[in-house]
């Protein structure tokens, strides 16, 4: 192992916690909100915990880099050789978008999908509507994801 | 892909006729009232609202004895049985129970008194066990609380805080009294809380020992019983014994009661159908021998309307269509195929007045989306079997549920299409089970597997080809977006909108991306050989930015007198290719959501096969398996239909789609429990 594969972990781990954070936190809001709505109304499980797990895809975003990074560096399906440090440098920077695009709009999106959780606890048939503010902000996680699967894939 | 031509019917009746009437109209449920119809000097409103609360009443209470027996007689009801729809019964079925309507709602009120005893009943055992509880410190005495002492001595009973002990209570009375010598304390029982003590001293001395005791922190108790506690505790304990006998027998009554649970629906359904009614009644106007009503009803339903009520009845009843101004409800119509999207369009928005239903269209574009996203022919195969699974063996099951099920069946088989297209089997599954399981070592044979079977191409090895043709069906979307703004607004008759707003448009864009994709800067972005294309695409391109830009420039703002403001707002709307950009762009998810849903099922496979060939390997490897594979479907099934609605909803209708439309919500049985067969037409 050289350091330019430790610095290619790095990156890889940085993808995978910091959106994973962004999630957890994400989610975690989110499912506080949707519990407050279910001890009122226990109908609306389903639909409230659609909006909890929208927060959850950057965490899965974040796993999907890691894991492109993971198997382009060599450490899943063998064959990790000598890796210089401006290609580990490379990977690392690579996975720096989705770790904190991933991170801060999980925040975020939970907080969304707490508010649209509180549109449905009092309009229950507005969820096609409710559910598209949380929608919005994953956007820019999609074009951070786009970023860093482009860039890991494109280092050789 | 239509909304229904609505027209309005307009009933003049007699009274005489008009619960029968009424019912006639609710049974078909083709008629939307309307509340706010002007009354005068002769056509008065009744006021319905006391009936009203009454029905409103009787259903809430047999809903209530719906809830009593759910808790002491639950009946098993497996995961599906919210698809099973509700349950046909025959016109006669029901008007059997109205006919014992009152012996019915007598039981159902027996039912919620036999609850409240029940109620009572528990409070009441509370209340005597809070008492033994506070009893049980005592149980050591053996005399009654009652028992003041004897001829010549006195018993006193407290407490004093949890810290004294025996001889510390001997000692602090010695230290307070040394001349009594007469006193015996004795500990009955200690807890974290209190101790509790009784104390002997001659008579005389009562009063200085209570002194000395008080001034430690005692606390007398007195009592009026005349049995020991251990007998007080026992008999309470009889007491509760009863009690719960009692329950237990008045639970038996409520388990005998369980058969009429039927009963109880249809007494409640027959109260929401005659509550309904009597809403209606309450908005229509009625003079002393007549009544009229008004409503909305759908062009196909008109005919047979009429006809059917004057079949019947001694009335007028009289078609006409709809005023300009007035805002009618909407209905839409599609095919087959499509109507199973109209639920999506309906938590956008129905179309307002005058506008074009979209659903087919988008029925078409959200298979292909939801296809592309989730992309992978194991997961859409579940997805449409389970679907159609459920669909053949719930035929009943409500109207909404029907269409999403439906809905998803159909992505599931597209799903199944772009897997192919794209070589995902549960991801690498193939692989991984041939080279762990099998031990296939062939590299060639290894990748074939892998992926390479695709019929088309495979994303994940093949990132930027898959975001290029990512982006154009976004393209392609976005131009069937605004070929739908020009359809409708060419449909309203207004060719120089469609022109200006659309046909520059398109000019404009069209000779913008001419430009764009033969260029340097967009092969090297896309790693592609640079496009050629023929010579004359060039100067065609630049000739279409050419006139649509000025067009736009020109004639976007062409409302307005004030040229300089004109060509202004031209230019701003000019300005307006940007958010074609970021539309575009926004189509990147197609990509981003393919990528996880492939990735994410090889991780579940690697992580599967860690544990190797043997027959723990492969257990092991099935239940990883087994998980992960579910979490994965569920979590980009969310993924898919969130993403799918949001290109729908915000690039899509963007282009063309209000919304904003009123649904159809026509006078009917408003059932809860039990669908009533229409009677055979006399």
């Amino acid at each position: 192992m050289t350091m330019g594969t430790f610095y290619a972990l790095l990156g890889a781990a940085i993808a995978v916690m910091l959106a994973g954070a962004g999630s957890a936190m994400g989610v975690g809001i989110a499912g506080q909100a949707a519990a407050g709505v279910m001890s009122e109304k226990p109908e609306l499980f389903a639909k409230v915990l659609i909006m909890q797990l929208l927060p959850g895809t950057q965490g899965i975003y974040g796993l999907l880099v890691g894991f492109i990074a993971l198997s382009q560096i060599g450490v899943i399906g063998g064959g990790a050789g000598e890796m210089s440090v401006a290609t580990g440098l490379m990977y690392c920077a690579a996975c720096l978008p989705i770790g904190l695009v991933g991170l801060i709009s999980g925040v975020y999106q939970g907080k969304t999908s707490a508010a649209s959780i509180g549109i449905l606890a009092k309009k229950p048939d507005q969820f096609g509507k409710a559910m598209l503010f949380p929608a919005m902000v994953e956007t820019y996680a999609i074009l951070a994801l786009l970023i860093s699967v482009l860039s890991v894939t494109g280092i050789r | 892909m239509a909304v229904l031509q609505m027209q309005k019917l307009t009933i003049c009746a007699m009274k005489k006729d008009r619960k029968a009437v009424l019912e006639l109209l609710q049974k078909m449920g083709t008629v939307e009232c309307i509340p706010d119809l002007e009354g005068s000097e002769v056509f008065r409103r009744m006021d319905t609202t006391s009936q009203r609360m009454q029905f409103e009443k009787n259903f809430s209470l047999a809903e209530q004895a719906l809830e009593v027996l759910d808790q002491y007689d639950p009946v098993k009801s497996s995961l599906f049985a919210s698809l099973a729809g509700k349950e046909l019964i025959e016109a006669d079925d029901l008007s059997q129970v109205v006919a014992q309507v009152g012996a019915i709602m007598t039981k159902v009120r027996e039912l919620l008194a036999l609850q409240r005893k029940i109620s009572d009943a528990r409070s009441l055992i509370q209340k005597k066990e809070a008492a033994i509880e506070g009893l049980k410190p005592w149980a050591a005495l053996d005399v009654p609380m009652k028992c003041q002492g004897t001829v010549h001595t006195a018993l006193l009973y407290g407490t004093l805080g949890p810290e004294y002990t025996q001889a510390m209570i001997e000692g602090a009375l010695r230290e307070r009294l040394p001349e009594i010598k007469t006193v015996e304390a004795e500990i009955l029982s200690a807890d974290k809380d209190q101790v509790c003590l009784a104390v002997v001293c001659m008579k005389k001395d009562a009063a200085a020992v209570e002194e000395a005791l008080r001034a430690e922190g005692f606390a007398r108790r007195l009592s009026v019983s005349e049995r020991t506690p251990a007998q007080r505790i026992a008999k309470r304990k009889e007491e509760i014994r009863e009690i719960e006998k009692e329950i237990s027998e008045l639970e038996s009554q409520i388990h005998a009661m369980a058969p009429m649970r039927e009963d109880f629906r249809r007494v409640s359904d027959y109260f929401r159908i005659r509550s309904e009614k009597y809403r209606v009644l309450g908005d229509l106007i009625q003079s002393k021998q007549t009544f009229i009503i008004s409503g909305y009803i759908m062009k196909r339903d008109a005919a047979r309307t009429v006809d059917r009520l004057n079949s019947r009845f001694d009335l007028m009843a009289e078609v006409t269509e709809i005023p300009e101004d007035e805002d009618a409800p909407v209905q839409l119509a599609n095919n087959g195929f499509s109507r199973n999207w109209e639920g999506i369009l309906e938590s956008y928005g129905l179309p307002h007045k005058g506008e074009i239903d979209p659903t087919f269209i988008m029925s078409l574009c959200y298979v292909f989306l939801f296809g592309l996203m989730l992309s992978d022919a194991a997961y859409g195969l579940i997805m449409a079997v389970a679907c159609f699974i459920v669909l053949k063996k719930f035929p009943r099951m409500g109207e909404g549920m029907h269409k999403s099920l439906t809905m998803f069946m159909w992505c599931g088989v597209s799903t199944v299409f772009w897997g192919l297209m794209f070589g995902g089997f549960f991801g690498d599954m193939l692989k991984v089970v041939a080279n762990v399981f099998f031990g296939v070592q062939n590299e060639a044979t290894l990748a074939f597997l892998g992926g390479d079977w695709a019929l088309w191409f495979v994303p994940l090895n093949d990132p930027m080809t898959m975001l290029m043709w990512s982006l154009l069906f976004g393209v392609i979307h976005l131009f069937l977006g605004l070929g739908l703004k020009g359809y409708s607004l060419l449909k309203e008759g207004k060719t120089m909108d469609a022109l200006c707003d659309v046909g520059l448009w398109y000019l404009f864009l069209l000779g913008l991306l001419g430009l764009l994709l033969p260029s340097e800067l967009f092969a090297s972005i896309a790693g592609w050989q640079e496009v050629t294309f023929p010579a004359w695409v060039n100067p065609l391109s630049l000739a279409f930015i050419a006139v649509g830009g000025l067009g736009i420039l020109f004639f976007s703002a062409r409302d307005n007198k004030n040229f300089g403001l004109r060509i202004a707002l031209g230019a701003y709307d000019i300005y307006g290719v940007t958010s074609w950009l970021s539309d575009v762009l926004s189509y990147s998810r197609l990509l981003a959501l393919g990528l996880a849903t492939g990735v994410i099922a090889q991780v579940v496979n690697s992580m599967g096969s860690m544990f190797g060939s043997s027959v723990v390997g492969a257990v092991l490897f099935i239940i990883i398996f087994i998980i992960g594979h579910s979490l994965n479907l569920a979590i980009n099934l969310l993924g898919a239909y969130v993403h799918t609605n949001r290109l729908q909803y915000v690039e899509f209708f963007g282009k063309f789609y209000e919304g904003g439309g009123r649904p159809f919500d026509p006078f009917r049985e408003n059932t809860k429990y039990v669908d009533i067969k229409e009677e055979k037409l006399s």
